[in-house]
């Protein structure tokens, strides 16, 4: 039988009973209530589940429980809990989402390669950056985040 | 009589449920009540009318009757009413629609589905009428209560003023006086020179709710009681179950029932990964029936086969066989395209309350009127007992028109007797779409001895929409989805035949963001191309010509080649192509350019789009449209491929059904050319189909080969 373990996500420890193959995106949503984080195909292909563990950009619906108790996980709602980060304030003044689908996963794989290298260049960007929008909000995207590291060194 | 579940309970509701034991105190989620547009019915408060309610805070809630799914509707219907109705913008709060209401106050939102690119234009007039009709009746109120003619006060910003004395009066102080006004005659409406709120660039209202985590899409429903589904069909479409055994899986964990749905069978469980897992180890035994035996390659034999059929008459002028048979040269080309998917970043899902005689359905639908007919009919209850609840919409492009899971989930729900969130994979999503037909194009031109285009003779073969949708039979053989952008096409051509050949499989078909459109703008403006390259004339050049008497073409083509550099030297290896396309009464020109490597990888650098959709109403989400449609088109010719084999869809997720990702996204430049008078184009589809067509032609021009089948991916470019 499974017993309970006990996960920390933003700061807030919550003791969950879950098989430990589980996948992270499903306790996080189903569990915790946290549904900021999404669903997009369940193998890593996507991103619109990325989310921090322990500071990474990491695909929440290949991790198993098993994988990240013990460790520090932020979600969207997380990022900007107390006030919006900068990249959330960039993306709001690019107008990036339109369908918003994919972007909470897109602000947390941003959030990430920011914190790793404040000044990306468009290369690292190309890099990092390989979440899918079918949107097509690439372009606002790349904006987006060289405004956030704007934002960040003022 | 149950209860409604109004919103503000609704989010009580969930957050009351928060799963998991809190070991910290305080909500799980930031900020959880989010200012939500979820539909609420009934109004407490007097309305204006369907669309204005002003409450004492002075909020504005507009309803917006159509669905956002990335669009920008919430924002861009909202300013039509506002720009009449000479409110506080900061004050206005969107709200969705409510379809129950639509279906029991005999239609006051008119058709609230959400396609063909026509929110704007199929509804600005009666917006734009709700707001005039309002303002004026708040003005009289105020009026009214001052004693003054109506004639001496205006309103503004959210006031009426009474101009010779300075009194002023709030609309929110106003709103339940005006709401029992009926005027003798209702007020015209500004014509577009008197805008003043719409054509102005403003921020979105879903913004801050996407970037937080706060916007709730159908997906992030969540119910006290409420349990999950996992579902599966037939991989061969119009196959069906023959035997599950539910004892291999009633034993799991957390797992709850096994219901059928209408060609396969559901996994109900306490949470959605319990579900799915069991569903994935439940033995089942298909029929497939027939189709099992078919494939692409035979359906590609097929439709080029059809080509040569007896094909119905879309537009003939002139004489097309005569004028080919005297013509100095002549040019031919079959262009193929294959069957798309929708893909839509969230995958379909529905969440449905069933209970005895009423229904709730929360989904993210682009056709709420057509969701509560068929909860209705899927339930057994009376369609006046049905509540849609409209959630944002991952993505729509055509797919969510057609709610192939809210039935599903109505019948679960009514088989558990529980509220049920059914989420289909991304593999069921993938292989269960309704997708874009697949299509065969002939193109014969005949040249006069001077190199002009005296006879065109195109011959389309596509699976018909209609027929798969079961909304008729096509029975003389046409619909506008497969020959719409061929039998309208903007060029003069004396001679000119469009036939039209339907042939469909079981492969079931629908809306793909841009509809017909999407193969007929690659097939005719590909063809232009080779003319121009068989004439010796510049492609630009000829179009310009073919455009004589559409001076609306011809501004959009000269602003597009002087934007997008036409005619300036690239370097070798790369290339600029050009197409232009009218389709939901806009035109779009789209130039590309693009380098392709001499080992055939092909890198889209930029693309140059000039826009005339006579009017904008927000230029900020018209410009991100444009750029929506030209990545969702380059992702279709570069990638864009769902293919059969044994009767079943090959490709299953985003692996082997590729998209375009940030490291292949071009620069895009997106330009006007407004027509303006009369004119009101749709924007959500008509940037997607020239470009598919631009970059085959730029490919042309950077390597000499042609691409006349998509998706590029499988073009052999390299030397």
């Amino acid at each position: 039988m499974t017993q309970a373990v006990v996960l920390t996500v933003n700061g807030r420890r919550f003791e969950v009973d879950c098989e430990p193959e589980t996948p992270l995106l499903w306790v996080l949503r189903d569990e915790l209530h946290l549904t900021g984080t999404k669903y997009g195909c369940g193998i890593a292909a996507c991103g619109a589940c990325t989310v921090h563990v322990e500071g990474k950009a990491m695909r929440a619906c290949v991790l198993s429980l098993a994988d990240v108790v013990s460790k520090e996980i932020v979600t969207i709602e997380g990022l900007g809990a107390s006030q919006l980060s900068p990249v959330q304030k960039a993306w709001i003044e690019h107008d990036v989402p339109q369908c918003g689908y994919c972007q909470s996963g897109q602000i947390m794989a941003a959030a990430a390669l920011l914190a790793q290298n404040p000044q990306p260049t468009d290369a690292d960007i190309d890099a990092a950056m390989t979440n899918i929008c079918r949107c097509g909000t690439y372009t606002r995207i790349r904006a987006a985040i060289h405004r956030a590291a704007e934002l960040i060194r003022l | 009589m149950p209860t409604e579940i109004s919103r503000r309970a609704f989010i009580a509701a969930s957050l009351s449920a928060a799963g998991g034991l809190m070991i910290a105190s305080g909500p799980a989620a930031a900020g959880a009540a989010a200012p939500e547009p979820w539909s609420e019915t009934p109004a407490v408060l007097p309305e204006l009318n369907a669309w204005i309610l002003i409450e004492p805070d002075e909020s504005i809630v507009i309803r917006v009757a159509q669905s956002e799914m990335g669009e920008g509707i919430l924002t861009s219907l909202p300013m039509i009413v506002a720009e009449e109705l000479h409110c506080d913008w900061a004050k206005v709060r969107p709200e969705f629609a409510s379809a129950h209401r639509n279906f029991t106050e005999d239609n006051p939102y008119r058709r609230m589905g959400t396609g063909g690119s026509g929110a704007v234009r199929r509804s600005r007039e009666f917006l734009q009428q709700a707001g005039a009709s309002a303002r004026v009746r708040l003005i009289e109120a105020a009026a009214r209560r001052w004693s003054v003619p109506a004639s001496e006060c205006r309103a503004n910003e959210g006031m009426v003023v009474h101009g010779a004395s300075g009194r002023r009066l709030t609309f929110g102080a106003l709103a339940a006086a005006a709401a029992n006004i009926k005027l003798d005659q209702e007020p015209s409406i500004k014509s577009p020179d008197q805008f003043q709120l719409i054509g102005r660039p403003m921020a979105r209202f879903d913004t801050p709710v996407k970037v937080d985590g706060r916007a709730r899409f159908g997906i992030d429903t969540d119910l006290p009681g409420m349990v999950y589904a996992a579902a599966m069909t037939c991989p061969v479409f119009g196959g069906t179950l023959k035997h599950f055994d539910e004892t291999a899986i009633l034993g799991r964990r957390g797992v709850i029932a096994v219901v059928p749905v209408p060609g396969g069978v559901a996994v109900v469980a306490d949470r959605y990964w319990r579900a799915k897992e069991a569903l994935a180890r439940l033995p089942v035994v298909w029929a497939p029936g027939e189709a099992a035996a078919s494939d692409s390659a035979a359906f590609r034999q097929a439709y080029v086969q059809a080509l040569d059929g007896a094909a119905a008459t879309a537009h003939e002028t002139g004489d097309v066989v005569g004028a080919l048979a005297g013509a100095a040269q002549r040019v031919e080309a079959i262009y193929e395209v294959p069957h798309l998917a929708h893909a839509p970043m969230e995958p379909l899902n529905c969440t449905a309350h069933w209970q005895n005689d009423r229904i709730d359905v929360w989904i993210g639908t682009q056709n709420p009127d057509a969701a509560l007919q068929l909860a209705a009919k899927t339930g057994e209850v009376k369609p006046e007992n049905v509540y849609i609840h409209t959630c944002y919409l991952g993505g729509g492009f055509g797919r969510r028109s057609v709610n192939d899971e809210l039935a599903q989930a109505v019948l679960v729900s009514k088989a558990v007797g529980r509220p049920v969130k059914l989420i289909w994979s991304r593999e069921e999503d993938i292989q269960h779409d309704r997708y874009r037909p697949q299509a065969a194009l002939r193109f014969r031109a005949g040249l006069s001895a001077d190199g002009g285009l005296a006879a065109l003779d195109i011959t389309t073969a596509v699976g018909s929409i209609t027929r798969s949708l079961g909304y008729g039979k096509a029975e003389n053989g046409l619909e506008n989805q497969a020959i719409e952008g061929l039998a309208n096409l903007p060029y003069a051509v004396e001679n000119l035949k469009v036939g039209c050949l339907l042939k469909n499989t079981h492969v079931p078909v629908m809306f793909w963001r841009s509809v017909g459109s999407s193969q007929n703008a690659f097939a005719l403006e590909s063809f232009i191309d080779e003319v121009a390259y068989a004439s010796r004339t510049d492609p630009y050049a000829l179009r310009y010509s073919l455009l004589a008497g559409r001076e609306d073409f011809r501004r959009v083509l000269t602003r597009l080649a002087e934007k997008g550099d036409w005619g300036k030297p690239r370097p070798t290896g790369h290339g600029r192509g050009l197409a232009i396309h009218e389709s939901f009464g806009t035109i779009v020109g789209e130039i590309v350019e693009v380098a392709v490597s001499p080992r055939g990888q092909v890198k889209v650098e930029r693309v140059v789009v000039v826009v005339d959709c006579g009017h904008v109403v927000n230029p900020r989400t018209v410009e991100m449209q444009i750029e929506s449609a030209v990545i969702y088109g380059l992702t279709a010719a570069l990638y864009g491929e769902i293919t059969i084999r044994e009767g079943r869809v090959e490709q299953s997720n985003f692996n082997d059904y590729e998209m375009v990702r940030m490291a292949e996204a071009p620069l895009i430049e997106t330009h006007f050319a407004l027509s303006g008078g009369k004119k009101w184009g749709g924007i959500g589809e008509p940037g997607t189909p020239p470009l598919a067509p631009a970059l085959a032609n730029a490919i042309f021009a950077a390597t000499g080969k042609r691409i006349r089948s998509l998706p590029i991916k499988n073009a052999k470019l390299g030397a």
